[in-house]
């Protein structure tokens, strides 16, 4: 029996929408107040959505706490309370949420095996979402 | 082809624990879960159905049905009990989140007649749910 399991997790962080191959113009133009040279911030919460058979004896996907960690460990620790621009990950990279769900998920996708990853999605507002799914998707 | 998805709400109390295992694997693997007496939940349930839209009534399902289904397979068996003691598949399985989503698959896929079951889904809390599409691991079902 094939399940879905899925967790959600917060973090707080700011970002500013520039990209480097665009003029001052362009970039105004495009990222419109995302562009504001001081940056701005978002709680964001993180979907993690893995999937496998259900383990006979334990009755789980995955064990939570595995997921938990790796998640904390991995991802909030890397992202929480932090000035996207300014990591690695964005060095080249506009820190979208497009790219941040990328860049989540090659991280779970990467370091996390006791189940499979089947998408990541963040909510970076209450009214707006996003989802990777791997590959076929990109 | 439309997808059509109720939700519904119960409480119910349960444990993690395997009897093949040995205490302290017990608590090992499933920790505060682990405890005895049991702790609750408040789940949320959403059934999804799909079906071609009826010409005439404009449905893909009566709701009402659905309704009733979910009323009397699901919620009568499950708000308000203790899952371990009281809902006779965790007799052998453990209620777990995933279980859970399964036990009501197979509850009410036989019951419904005119939309198809696409997903269950099952949420213990709001930052943790289960999705159930009747796959079998091997293969889509």
């Amino acid at each position: 029996m094939k399940v879905h399991l899925s967790r959600r997790y917060m973090f707080s962080a700011s970002h500013r929408l520039h990209s480097d191959e665009m003029s001052v113009e362009e970039n105004r133009e495009i990222y419109g107040k995302c562009n504001n040279p001081y940056g701005h911030g978002h709680n964001y919460t993180i979907e993690v959505t893995v999937s496998g058979a259900v383990d006979q004896q334990t009755g789980m996907v995955c064990n939570l706490v595995d997921l938990d960690a790796f998640v904390r460990n991995h991802i909030v620790e890397r992202y929480d309370h932090q000035n996207l621009n300014l990591l690695p990950d964005f060095a080249k990279l506009v820190p979208t949420t497009e790219n941040l769900c990328i860049a989540i998920y090659d991280i779970v996708n990467r370091g996390f095996h006791q189940a499979h990853l089947e998408k990541i999605r963040i909510e970076e507002t209450m009214m707006n979402s996003f989802e990777y799914a791997g590959e076929e998707s990109r | 082809m439309i997808y059509l998805t109720r939700k519904a709400e119960f409480s119910a109390s349960h444990y993690y624990h395997n009897p093949e295992f040995s205490p302290e694997d017990n608590q090992r693997i499933f920790g505060k879960c682990n405890n005895p007496n049991g702790h609750g939940h408040n789940y949320t349930l959403e059934v999804t159905v799909k079906g071609d839209v009826n010409p005439k009534s404009g449905f893909v399902v009566d709701l009402k049905q659905l309704k009733d289904v979910m009323s009397r397979e699901v919620l009568d068996a499950f708000d308000h009990r203790f899952l371990n003691k009281e809902v006779p598949e965790f007799s052998t399985k453990i209620p777990t989140t995933e279980n859970i989503a399964i036990a009501i698959w197979e509850r009410l896929t036989p019951k419904l007649k005119q939309a198809q079951l696409h997903r269950v889904r099952v949420y213990e809390t709001p930052d943790l749910f289960v999705d159930f599409y009747g796959e079998d691991v091997y293969g889509e079902a």
